[in-house]
């Protein structure tokens, strides 16, 4: 579903990720761990398709087309999602309407029909009381004013709403508590499906109990430097990166 | 409510300039220039009384002596005020009295601008009086206002019909003297809206304006006079749109509002006319004099505008607070994009005891466009508790462009509480990012974000109208990323 080969980025001249490989099939849940500053957002914004992240070379496909000339709109509309590890504020903009245009752009892209007014709010309503989001969210101004915890949510009420084909989520984890930290497991789970794929960036082994992965791979140095099953999470937690970075070194 | 008619007519202006087509019709003009002949032949034209004659005769004896004024932060060449025509009008023999007799071309022309004239119009609740260059040529449901006590029609109809009336409130805001533009307007101004809405009436449906200007070489100097009676409730709309011309053309109106005890006053503007083109070639030079004068207690004035188009904006829609408790308001949203230049902003005279004024501006500015607010909040000595709040947010798309904000506060009242926030900002590549990465397309989401931007001020627009003018919104800036 994803290949990436050899992917080499550079931000601002400076290059971060150095020869990344990674493959994930589709129906498959696989978390991306590495240190601070390790290059784990910046290879979520190369898939996303943001502006300034440079492919000085390597490949990205995704169900085999080639990602790297679309722009992000594309990718979105092809099923590319990306709940960001610091979602943006927009003010004036009602978390409704930013989900009703989302959705639609989407939509209208692929060629399907808009969905009408009434049938969004029902859409919209049914998943937010499935994830906990409050109503009185969905009228206030995108992100503004949200707690850390309430953002994160919102990123996963989007998620259920557009059901891509390969979500990417990047610390979505950080900032919850553990009643919030379960809610979005259970809402990452039930949008696990055959032909859907997930990248799930972490830096704790918790989540990883609540969805668990079918891989693991450690990210350091724009690079992946060690791969496992979902019991490299323990590992990870029991040794620290420092550890396993000199045994793979 | 069965608004989509009128939200069509608005979704017209929302589309790529479109109006920009000229409609063929025989027209009758004034001979080029201005001179004391020129203001006989208007007033002749539209047999006006001697009063008429004389108070428009005045103003240009006084405009010859004035100075055009350059304060503003707006450029452009001279203008050479003998090179233009001053008046031209359909040439059919009389003022249809009915829709029925209106040639069917202007009817056609309005249709193209969505603006249907028909009873469609009734449905959603909204008379329309349409100005064509320089006359009125339809002004629908007269009838339903008739029976409210509503008088609406073209002013030169007002001058003959209900001239006690016209002759005690004319200049009464903006006197003929006021400033250049005012003066030059008194002088040769062609047609426009009248509005008197009796005592304790609630005016029963929105009223609006669609001014159009389609004659090249011609100046379009409309004049609006609204009187809200004592007690009573007035919401109206005015919209513009002209065609695409290589060449500059004047648009210098007069809009007097009178507000009595206890009245109020929503005047809202959708401005989109021809801004020129991506290089700053051609447009209209809107030099507009706006002002409210809330003579009575506890009245109130709220102007609202949404300006997208023009080459050259110079507007200040003002409110004097006159009455004790009075109130007044602008809400403004000013977008300016490729070369335009926009140079707007209002005047709060406080002259009664506890009255209050707000003030929110939204400056939008892209390409190499440049946004001025310019703004006044004046106090005078027996104006006691005196309560201005202003908040002037300006924002920036892309690197060219500039946004100014000044203003001015005269307070000599120590109890007066003013108080001014002013912002800028720029729409943030995170932002864009965000929309994008959701499947928004880059241009839809500059407008998303701007519409947040100024949904302070889209809110006080009449609901028929506000969706339609955030489409507006978001046209008007095509163009500015990427
Ligand atoms: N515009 C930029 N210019 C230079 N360096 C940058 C720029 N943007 C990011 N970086 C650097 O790239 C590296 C990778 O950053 P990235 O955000 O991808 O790390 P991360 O693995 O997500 O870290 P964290 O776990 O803290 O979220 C960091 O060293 C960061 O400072
Ligand atoms: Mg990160």
């Amino acid at each position: 579903m994803l290949e990436i080969k050899d992917l080499h980025v550079a931000v601002d001249g400076k290059e971060i990720l150095k020869g990344l490989s990674l493959s994930v099939q589709a129906g498959q849940v696989h978390a991306i761990m590495g240190p601070n500053g390790s290059g784990k957002s910046t290879l979520s914004y190369v898939l996303a398709g943001r502006d300034g992240y440079e492919i000085t070379s390597g490949s990205i496909t995704y169900k085999g087309e080639d990602l790297t000339a679309m722009k992000p709109e594309e990718r979105a509309a092809k099923g590319i999602f990306l709940a960001l590890q610091y979602p943006v504020e927009i003010p004036g903009v009602p978390t409704l309407t930013f989900l009703k245009t989302a959705l639609n752009s989407q939509r209208r892209a692929r060629g399907e029909s808009e969905i009408d007014a009434l049938g969004m709010l029902k859409l919209v309503r049914e998943k937010a009381k499935s994830l906990g989001v409050k109503e009185e969210m969905l009228k206030r101004a995108l992100n503004v004013g949200f707690s850390g915890g309430e953002k994160k949510r919102l990123e996963i009420l989007q998620m259920a709403l557009f059901e891509p084909g390969l979500a990417i989520l990047d610390e979505t984890d950080s900032g919850l508590d553990i009643d919030a930290l379960k809610v979005v497991a259970e809402g990452v789970n039930a949008l696990r499906d055959p032909s859907r794929a997930m990248l799930v960036i972490t830096h704790y082994q918790r989540l990883l109990n609540y969805i668990v992965p079918d891989r693991i791979h450690v990210l350091a140095k724009g690079r992946i430097v060690a791969e496992g099953g979902k019991e490299l999470a323990h590992e990870l937690e029991a040794k620290g990166y420092a550890e396993i970075l000199k045994e793979t070194a | 409510m069965a608004a989509t008619d009128t939200k069509e007519k608005i979704a017209a202006l929302g589309e790529k300039y479109k109006y920009g087509f000229v409609t063929d019709i025989e027209m009758e003009r004034a001979p080029k220039g201005l001179s004391e002949d020129t203001v006989a032949f208007i007033s002749a034209k539209k047999g006006e009384p001697e009063w008429l004659l004389e108070w428009r005769l005045g103003a240009y004896k006084r405009w010859r002596e004035m100075k055009e004024p350059n304060w503003a932060r707006v450029h452009y060449p001279k203008i050479d005020y003998e090179d233009a025509y001053y008046y031209a009008a359909p040439k059919t023999a009389e003022k249809p009295k009915s829709l029925d007799e209106v040639d069917p071309k202007l009817l056609e022309t309005y249709k193209k601008l969505g603006i249907p004239l028909h009873e469609q119009m009734a449905l959603a609740g909204v008379a329309v009086d349409a100005v064509f260059d320089s006359v009125s040529v339809a002004t629908t449901f007269k009838e339903n206002l008739n029976k409210a006590g509503v008088i609406f029609c073209p002013m030169s109809e007002a001058v003959r019909d209900h001239p006690e009336l016209v002759r005690k409130y004319l200049g009464s805001v903006v006197p003929v003297n006021d400033n250049f533009f005012a003066t030059l307007n008194s002088a040769v101004f062609s047609d426009g809206t009248f509005v008197y809405v009796p005592k304790g009436v609630r005016c029963p449906m929105e009223l609006s304006t669609y001014f159009r200007i389609n004659a090249s070489e011609t100046g379009q100097f409309e004049r609006t006079l609204i009187i809200a009676d004592e007690g009573s409730y007035v919401s109206y709309l005015e919209g513009c749109t002209a065609p695409k011309r290589d060449e500059n053309q004047l648009h210098a109106a007069v809009v007097e509002l009178i507000a009595l005890d206890g009245a109020e006053i929503k005047y809202s503007t959708v401005q989109n006319w021809y801004p020129g083109d991506e290089e700053g070639k051609g447009g209209i030079y809107n030099f507009v004099t706006k002002r409210g004068d809330c003579r009575g207690k506890n009245s109130k004035i709220s102007w609202t505008q949404v300006e997208t188009g023009s080459a050259i904006t110079w507007k200040y829609p003002s409110c004097i607070l006159r009455g004790d408790n009075s109130q007044g308001e602008f809400y403004s949203i000013a977008i300016a994009n490729h070369f335009q230049q926009a140079d707007t902003g209002t005047k709060m005279i406080h002259l009664g005891k506890n009255t209050r004024s707000r003030i929110i501006s939204k400056g939008i500015s892209a390409g190499q466009a440049q946004a001025t607010y310019r703004g006044l909040v004046s106090v005078h000595p027996k104006s006691e508790n005196a309560r201005n709040h202003t908040q002037c947010d300006s924002l920036l798309i892309g690197g060219k462009c500039g946004a100014h904000t000044v203003p001015y506060i005269e307070s000599r009242n120590r109890s007066a509480r003013i108080e001014h926030e002013a912002t800028t900002s720029k729409i943030a590549d995170d932002q864009l990012f965000y929309c994008t990465s959701r499947g928004i397309p880059q241009e839809e989401a500059v407008a998303l974000i701007v519409n947040g931007f100024c949904r302070e001020v889209l809110q006080q627009l009449p609901m028929e109208f506000a969706v339609e003018a955030q489409k507006l919104v978001g046209i008007s800036l095509e163009g500015s990323v990427g």
